[in-house]
């Protein structure tokens, strides 16, 4: 063990306040350094994550544009609080479907997922891209743990009712996890919302010309 | 050091001075994620990792640091380390990333990294306030390990599920399935499960300890010459 003996300008307050602010100053400018490297990296990612997920819920048959280039926000406080950025697909110039990417609360915060609608308002398939729920209990959501996810496939709004959108604990159509009802009720709820957000924004996607709220990426 | 000593910082850290079973620290992570083995060995590893950065950085600057003002300065490092350790395995190990990404923040919780950066990195040299963090987060890893264990056999009937994920193709073989067709035993899954793992853990060793301390005690007394073996 070393013990050194500490010189008497370290009692003073000055050295102290000091020796505190420089490693506060530091620290910063490691974390801002930091954060200049990693963020274009991380935004790459979050791009590339984007497209294998839009591959997984929307057919590669189903539009032949570049659905990135063709998104738009719409924030509607009926359905979500947070803005949805919709991924329009078009095949030939002409509207077949959507991929929703919609934020939704979870258990333990939020749920960020892609939704992938046909032109009739059928789900192509959904999938969770992040969210915060407990490991090993609520993050069955995700298709890596559990097949849970695909049961939503091919459900619309015509062909499930309202009430049947719901967890079985709540007479509804689909599975709740052991030890987590939470999760899986708020994403029946989030996909459900999700389906009416498509219903009653479905018409402006679908114009050719461009919704004002369009914002190129 | 001699290496005594660095055989006493391993024993300490694996076994009589554990972060869970001796210290108690750590609860948080531990109760948290160890819903399965495989959630506990990438939870034990990341903490293992970062306790080994922020021990060496505090037993480089710990002649600077005055007693009045370490726990702030230890609190910063711990803090900023963690927050670039994640955006590090964000950016450059994006794989590794959507796996342990859960558990990097959630070691901004862990007691243990600032105990050890007080009671032994702050007052001793590098090499063994290293030899302390990987002492200490084996010691870690392998409870957080066990205790995963116990949960998932009994919760979900299997061991090692996803671990693939975790540590990439070739460890695929140590996904194990126990009890095929099992629906699964809530209460290990749940918060209380791990207290209860925990406590058995924990009186196993005490067990353990207490035989050996009666067994040393019972050879000092009959064969006093040899008791240094």
């Amino acid at each position: 063990m070393t013990t050194v003996a500490s010189p008497s300008y370290r009692e003073r307050l000055a050295y102290q306040a000091g020796l505190l602010g420089g490693i506060c100053y530091l620290v910063s400018m490691l974390l801002i350094g930091g954060n200049i490297k990693t963020q274009p990296l991380i935004e790459e990612h979050i791009v590339n994550d984007q497209i294998k997920m839009l591959k997984q819920v929307l057919p590669a048959e189903l539009y032949d544009n570049n659905p990135i280039e063709e998104s738009q926000i719409i924030t509607d406080s009926r359905y979500f609080k947070n803005p949805v950025k919709i991924l329009v697909a078009k095949k030939g110039n002409e509207f077949s479907g959507a991929a929703l990417l919609i934020s939704t609360p979870g258990w333990g915060g939020i749920i960020q997922f892609i939704l992938g609608l046909d032109a009739n308002g059928e789900i192509t398939g959904v999938r969770v891209i992040s969210h915060k729920e407990t490991p090993g209990l609520a993050d069955k959501i995700e298709l890596t743990k559990d097949n849970w996810i695909l049961s939503f496939d091919g459900k619309s709004l015509s062909n499930t009712s309202a009430q049947q959108w719901a967890v079985k604990k709540d007479k509804g159509e689909f599975d709740q996890f052991t030890g987590a009802t939470i999760t899986p009720r708020s994403m029946v709820k989030g996909i459900h919302q999700g389906l009416q957000f498509y219903q009653s924004w479905h018409h402006q996607l679908n114009s050719t010309t461009p919704a004002q709220e369009e914002s190129s990426q | 050091m001699s290496s005594a000593e660095y055989g006493r910082i391993f024993r300490d850290g694996l076994w009589d001075n554990n972060v869970a079973m001796g210290q108690m620290l750590a609860l948080c992570p531990l109760l948290a994620v160890t819903t399965t083995a495989t959630n506990g060995l990438g939870m034990g590893l990341a903490s293992m990792v970062v306790l080994i950065i922020t021990n060496t950085i505090i037993s480089m600057i710990r002649g600077i640091i005055t007693p009045q003002v370490r726990i702030p300065v230890i609190i910063v490092l711990i803090a900023s380390v963690v927050t670039l350790v994640d955006m590090a395995i964000n950016a450059w190990m994006h794989q590794l990333y959507q796996v342990l990404g859960l558990f990097i923040a959630l070691i901004v919780t862990n007691c243990a990294i600032f105990g050890r950066a007080e009671s032994f990195a702050s007052k001793n040299a590098v090499l063994p306030s290293i030899a302390d963090a990987l002492a200490m987060g084996l010691g870690f890893t392998w409870v957080l390990v066990a205790v995963g264990a116990m949960r998932e056999v009994i919760g979900s009937g299997t061991l090692f599920a996803h671990a693939s994920l975790l540590l990439g193709e070739h460890f695929a073989w140590l996904e194990t399935v126990i009890i095929p067709n099992f629906s699964g035993v809530l209460l290990p899954l749940l918060p209380p499960g791990a207290f209860m793992a925990l406590g058995f853990l924990i009186a196993i060793k005490r067990i353990i300890d207490r035989r050996v301390a009666t067994r040393k005690k019972a050879s000092q007394s009959s064969l006093p010459a040899m008791q240094n073996s």
